[in-house]
């Protein structure tokens, strides 16, 4: 039921001044003609005011109607892609950050099998010149054989070649590490696209809740929300990484607070 | 010495074998989820699990319990790595018997630490 607490500028638009004065008006004359015992005008008095009311509903609603119309076409074109588009822009924002995440599982992927492969060369390297250096150590506390010492000889001149092809695949495979970094340059720009895209579906969506918001307070109807209970499924709820640790009081900002709060608990 | 690797993202996976390699640590395998892990570990005398929190099928707190759960392996040493670092997540973790916990972003320092803690318990318990 409508009562004239909502009946305010803000819902009646430019005649809605006017409208209450008509409306008293007219109540004015109800209550004489009722005086009067005047029925047949007093009914269509009644008539009267309720056309008024219904003019000025109608006009409202025709108001709201075309706001609403234009809400969501925005939101369409925004959100669901425009006519010309063959995907809606929520579906493009997920095939973006799944490329993201495909990109960076390739980077890694890659930084990895470089360092992969350097690492058998280094370790070749690294036990080649411990096993010379001990020979080394001998000649010089005077204890090699010339035989052994030709040997050597032969050996060192192998190591120094090997030492040299190593160097050139370890600068290989650095510079190979620095170029998959480029994935944090490609992903960064998807994903401020992707920001984009989601601060314009929540504009939208705020614009259709405001018009909703006017549609309710006109027609009287407020839908009945009922607290929002939250799942109780699960006690803790998985968050995944913290962005903002430093920011809440319920988590942790590495694994020092862990070992402390683990402790302090006895386990 | 048998380990277990589970984390649904293979980088993870990847990055966990080979510091455990660089440790001496060899003998791993590797599974995408709490639900497919659970069986390899029925079945396949594993010595240590090292496990992420969140996978889509089988969480690392569900593995963890079952593990718990399951008579052959309750005594299995588990060490969880994971991003999860709410304070109450990390008391659940504890209170369902994990041996240690690890956040991510961690180092092969801090991952070296938490495993020898681990295995000296192990070892004084028996």
């Amino acid at each position: 039921m409508l009562g004239a607490d909502n009946f305010d500028s803000r819902v009646l638009g430019d005649g809605g001044v006017d409208m209450l004065g008509e409306l008293k008006t007219r109540a004015l004359a109800l209550v004489e003609k009722l005086e009067q015992g005047d029925f047949p005008g007093a009914s269509e008095l009644i008539q009267r005011i309720n056309e008024a009311r219904d003019r000025s509903i109608y006009r409202e609603v025709g108001k709201l109607t075309r706001g609403l119309h234009e809400a969501i076409v925005n939101f369409e074109i925004d959100v669901a892609g425009s006519e010309g588009d063959n995907i809606s822009h929520m579906a493009n924002a997920q095939e973006r950050l799944d490329y993201v995440i495909n990109l960076t599982q390739k980077s890694a992927d890659k930084t990895m099998d470089m360092v992969e492969a350097g690492i058998p060369v280094v370790e070749r390297l690294g036990s080649d010149a411990k096993t010379l250096h001990a020979d080394w150590q001998r000649l010089i506390r005077r204890e090699m054989k010339p035989d052994e010492f030709r040997d050597l000889y032969h050996r060192i001149d192998e190591f120094l070649g090997q030492t040299g092809s190593s160097s050139a695949i370890l600068s290989e495979k650095f510079n190979s590490i620095l170029l998959a970094q480029d994935f944090q340059d490609l992903s960064g720009q998807v994903i401020k696209k992707v920001i984009t895209l989601v601060q314009e579906v929540e504009d939208r969506l705020v614009d259709l809740m405001r018009v909703a918001g006017q549609v309710e307070e006109l027609t009287g109807v407020f839908s009945q929300v009922e607290a929002v209970q939250l799942a109780p499924a699960r006690d803790v709820v998985a968050e995944g990484p913290q962005i903002n640790a430093q920011q809440r009081a319920d988590v942790v900002s590495g694994q020092d607070d862990v070992d402390d709060l683990l402790s302090s608990l006895g386990f | 010495m048998k380990i277990l690797i589970v984390d649904d993202f293979s980088t993870m996976r990847r990055i966990i074998k080979n510091l455990l390699r660089d440790l001496g640590f060899t003998n791993t395998s590797e599974a995408d989820d709490g639900s497919t892990a659970l069986p390899m570990l029925q079945n396949g005398n594993f010595d240590f699990l090292v496990t992420d929190w969140n996978m889509p099928g089988m969480t690392g707190i569900d593995l963890l319990k079952a593990v718990r759960a399951d008579e052959k392996l309750k005594n299995l040493p588990i060490l969880m790595v994971t991003a999860e670092a709410k304070r109450d997540q990390i008391i659940e973790a504890a209170q369902a018997g994990v041996n240690g916990y690890v956040v991510k972003p961690f180092t092969a320092a801090v991952l070296k630490e938490k495993i020898e803690k681990i295995f000296e318990r192990v070892a004084a318990s028996q």
